[in-house]
C-alpha cells in the first residue's frame, strides 16, 4: 500500500492537514507531505482534497474473472410458509438492479414444504424462483443455511445477493460472506448501480448521524442486507408472467450442524412486531406507570399498529425489551410514528427519525422529540390518548 | 473452562459530525467507551464464570479487542468489571479493516486463546453491522447463536440458550465451543467493584501484532477488506414541523382529524 501526493495538482491549501485524524500531514513549500509511518491509510485526505491530488494505491486486484458472475438474487426469507414482508421490498430493489445490469432477478428460498411459497413468489416480477427444499432446513440453522447458500453462490455465481436486515438475514449473510471471502454491507437504505457497474450501497452508521457509500470492487457476489420499509413493496407481475420455478439439487452432506432448535416461543400479539408495522405508537417515561401502557396499546390497536417504547420505559420494567425502539433496541421506519411521553434522547431518535411522519405528544414544549416531529402536540399524553382512541372508534363507527 | 469476550472501543456519543470543510468525521474531543452491547456480553461471561464456580468448575474470562494502543483503556475497564485477562490486537496492518478482516483478526487472536465459549455484543453502536460475531464463528469454526437473550443451562460440552427472533424466541442447544452474540435483555451489567478497579490498574495487557497471531497481511486491514467506503456524508436534516397547544380534548379532536386526513383511520 502506498499514498502519494501529486505535486502538479496540490496547491498547499491545507484542507488535508485538517482532515487527517492521525495528524501526519504537513504542508511544506506549498506541497502536502505525508509522514508515512503514522499514516493508517484511512483515506480522509483523499476524499477531502478538492484537487484530487492525493491517491492511495492498494496493490489489489480480483483473483478471478468477475464477468462470470451475473444476476441478482433476493433471499426469500420465510417463516413456516409465511414470506417476510421485506422480501417483497427486496424484489422491487432487485428488479431495478437486474434491469440496469441487463441480467436476471431470482428469488432464492431455503426451507421445507415450499410449494405455496414458490407459487406466491412466482406472482411477482422475478425471472426465476429457486427452491432448495429439505426437512433439515425447516427452520433457520446458521451452519446448514450458510453452507447451502455459499455452495449455491459458488456454483451459480450471482453477481449480487440481497437479504432483509432481519435477525436471520444479518447473521446468515455475515456467515456466507466470510465463507465466500466477499464483502457484505449491513442494513442498507439505498442501492444503485454506479457508472463503474458496481453496486453502490448506502447505509447509515453512528446511529444514523452519518451515511456511508460502500462498494465491493474485487470480489463477488456483492452482498447487502437491506433495512425494512425503505423500499416500496413490489406490485405483483402482470397477467401472463410466469417465472421458472427451479428446484435445486439438494446436497445432504451440507447439513451438518452443531446446534439444535428445541422449541419456538411465539409471541402471538400482533402489537409486538415493530419492525414490520406501518404504524407504531410508543410510550416513554411520561406514561408514568406500567398500567398506563394499556392506553398506548388501545391506541395502537385502534390504528392497527404496534406498540413501541423508549429505553426508559423498558428499563423501568413497564414493557418487554422486544418493544424497545432506539440505539440499543430496534430501528424502525413506519409510515407513522406516534411518540407519547417520550422526551427524545438522541439514542431514541436514532431508532425512529427516518419514519415517514412523526407525531409527538409531550407536556414539555422544549422536549427534543419536537425537533424531529412533523406534528408536535404540547399536552398531557395520558389525557389526550384515551380521548383520541375514543374519537377514532367513533369515526370508525360512522363509516 | 475458558471464556472470551470480544469488545470494541467506540465513541461515547454517536452524535458525530462531518466537518463541512473537509467532509470527514470530526473526531476531536470525543471520549471513548466500551460499546454498550459488549458490556452485556462481558457481564454474561462473568456470570457464567460465577455459575460454573457454583457447579465446582473453574473458569477464566479473557477480554479481547482490536484497535489502536489507546484501546487498552477499554480493556482495563473490562477487567474492573470482572474479566481476568486482556488481549489487545494492535498493529498498523489492522487499520482500515471492514467486518470481514475484523472478524478474521479476532478469530486468529481467539484461536490462540482457544476458548470454549466466546461472547460478543449483538452489534457496535458506531458501525451498527452485527456482522463480526457470526463472522468470527465461521473463521474459527465454532457453533454459533445470535441475539441470545438468556443462557438456560451450561455444561462442559453443551449450552442451552434462548434467542430473540422476529416473532418471539427460539430455544437452541449448542455444542461447545461456541460463539454467542447477546442482546441487552440478557442481564443488567454490574458497576466496577473496588477490587476490580485495583485489578484493572495493575493488570498486564497482552499485546499481539499481526505476526503474533499468524495473520497474513493480505487478510487484514484495508488490504484484506472486500468492501471499501467511498464516501461519507450527513443524512438529510429533519426539521420539526408545526406545534399545537390547547385543551386536551381539542388536541385529541385535531389529531383524530389529522389521522383521518392521513388515511390512517
Amino acid at each position: 500500500m502506498s499514498i502519494k501526493v501529486s505535486p502538479d495538482k496540490c496547491n498547499g491549501c491545507t484542507l488535508c492537514v485538517k482532515a487527517c485524524p492521525q495528524g501526519c500531514i504537513e504542508v511544506k513549500d506549498k506541497l502536502a507531505t505525508i509522514e508515512i509511518d503514522s499514516c493508517n491509510f484511512c483515506g480522509s485526505c483523499v476524499s477531502t482534497c478538492r484537487f484530487r491530488a492525493i491517491s492511495i494505491e492498494i496493490e489489489k486486484q480480483a483473483k478471478e474473472d468477475l464477468s462470470q458472475y451475473s444476476g441478482v438474487w433476493v433471499y426469500g426469507e420465510q417463516w413456516r410458509g409465511e414470506i417476510a414482508p421485506v422480501v417483497l421490498e427486496l424484489i422491487t430493489a432487485g428488479r431495478q438492479l437486474a434491469d440496469e445490469r441487463k441480467s436476471e432477478l431470482a428469488v432464492i428460498v431455503l426451507g421445507n414444504n415450499l410449494d405455496k411459497v414458490a407459487q406466491e413468489l412466482s406472482e411477482y416480477p422475478v425471472d426465476k424462483v429457486l427452491i432448495y427444499e429439505a426437512p433439515e432446513l425447516e427452520s433457520y440453522d446458521p451452519e446448514r443455511y450458510s453452507r447451502v447458500l455459499s455452495d449455491l453462490c459458488k456454483e451459480l455465481k450471482p453477481e449480487i445477493v440481497l437479504a432483509g436486515a432481519t435477525t436471520v438475514g444479518r447473521s446468515f449473510l455475515s456467515r456466507v460472506a466470510v465463507q465466500l471471502y466477499t464483502g457484505l454491507t449491513a442494513d442498507c437504505t439505498g442501492l444503485a448501480i454506479g457508472e463503474d457497474g458496481l453496486l453502490h450501497q448506502t447505509r447509515p452508521a453512528f446511529g444514523g448521524n452519518i451515511m456511508a457509500e460502500i462498494v465491493c470492487p474485487y470480489t463477488r457476489p456483492q452482498m447487502a442486507t437491506v433495512r425494512h420499509k425503505v423500499i416500496p413493496t413490489s406490485p405483483k407481475a402482470k397477467n401472463g408472467h410466469k417465472p421458472e420455478i427451479v428446484r435445486l439439487n439438494v446436497k445432504p452432506k451440507l447439513f451438518g450442524s452443531r446446534s439444535q432448535i428445541l422449541e419456538f416461543i411465539e409471541q402471538m400479539e400482533n402489537t409486538v412486531n415493530i419492525v414490520d408495522a406501518d404504524v407504531i405508537v410508543s410510550g416513554g417515561r411520561g406514561i408514568q406507570d406500567p398500567a398506563n401502557f394499556a392506553l398506548i396499546e388501545e391506541l395502537a390497536r385502534a390504528l392497527g399498529g404496534a406498540v413501541g417504547a423508549s429505553r426508559a420505559a423498558v428499563d423501568a420494567g413497564w414493557i418487554p425489551y422486544s418493544h424497545q425502539v432506539g440505539q440499543t433496541g430496534k430501528t424502525v421506519c413506519p409510515k407513522l410514528y406516534v411518540a407519547c411521553g417520550i422526551s427524545g434522547a438522541v439514542q431514541h431518535l436514532a431508532g425512529m427519525s427516518s419514519s415517514d411522519t412523526i407525531i409527538a405528544i409531550n407536556k414539555d414544549p422544549n422536549a427534543p422529540i419536537f425537533q424531529v416531529a412533523d406534528f408536535g402536540i404540547v399536552g398531557d399524553a395520558l389525557e389526550i390518548i384515551p380521548m383520541l382512541t375514543k374519537k377514532i372508534a367513533a369515526m370508525r363507527g360512522q363509516s | 473452562m475458558k471464556i472470551a469476550v470480544c469488545i470494541k472501543q467506540v465513541p461515547q456519543t454517536t452524535e458525530v459530525k462531518i466537518d463541512p470543510e473537509t467532509h470527514t468525521l470530526v473526531r476531536e474531543g470525543v471520549e471513548s467507551q466500551i460499546n454498550p452491547f459488549d458490556l452485556y456480553a462481558l457481564e454474561e461471561a462473568v456470570r457464567v464464570k460465577e455459575r460454573l464456580a457454583e457447579q465446582g468448575e473453574e473458569a477464566a474470562v479473557t477480554v479481547i479487542t482490536m484497535g489502536p494502543p489507546q484501546a487498552e483503556a477499554a480493556l482495563r475497564e473490562a477487567i474492573s468489571l470482572g474479566a481476568d485477562n486482556a488481549v489487545l490486537l494492535s498493529d498498523r496492518a489492522f487499520a482500515g479493516s471492514d467486518t470481514w478482516a475484523t472478524s478474521y483478526a479476532l478469530a486468529r487472536g481467539l484461536a490462540k486463546i482457544a476458548p470454549d465459549l466466546v461472547f460478543c455484543g449483538m452489534q457496535a453502536i458506531d458501525g451498527d453491522t452485527g456482522q463480526v460475531g457470526p463472522g468470527i464463528a465461521v473463521h474459527i469454526d465454532y457453533a454459533q447463536a445470535a441475539y441470545v437473550a438468556c443462557i438456560e443451562e451450561i455444561s462442559k460440552k453443551k449450552i442451552t440458550v434462548k434467542r430473540l427472533i422476529e416473532n418471539g424466541y427460539e430455544r437452541v442447544s449448542l455444542q461447545l465451543p461456541a460463539v454467542l452474540t447477546v442482546v441487552k435483555e440478557i442481564n443488567e451489567p454490574r458497576t466496577p467493584s473496588l477490587r476490580g478497579k485495583m485489578n484493572a490498574k495493575k493488570a498486564e495487557i497482552t499485546v499481539w501484532k499481526a505476526s503474533d497471531i499468524d495473520a497474513p497481511e493480505d487478510k487484514i486491514g484495508l488490504l484484506g477488506s472486500p468492501t471499501q467506503v467511498i464516501k461519507i456524508f450527513s443524512p438529510p436534516h429533519r426539521e420539526g414541523g408545526e406545534k399545537w397547544t390547547g385543551e386536551s380534548h381539542e388536541l385529541a379532536d385535531k389529531l383524530a382529524n389529522l389521522l383521518k386526513e392521513m388515511e390512517v383511520v
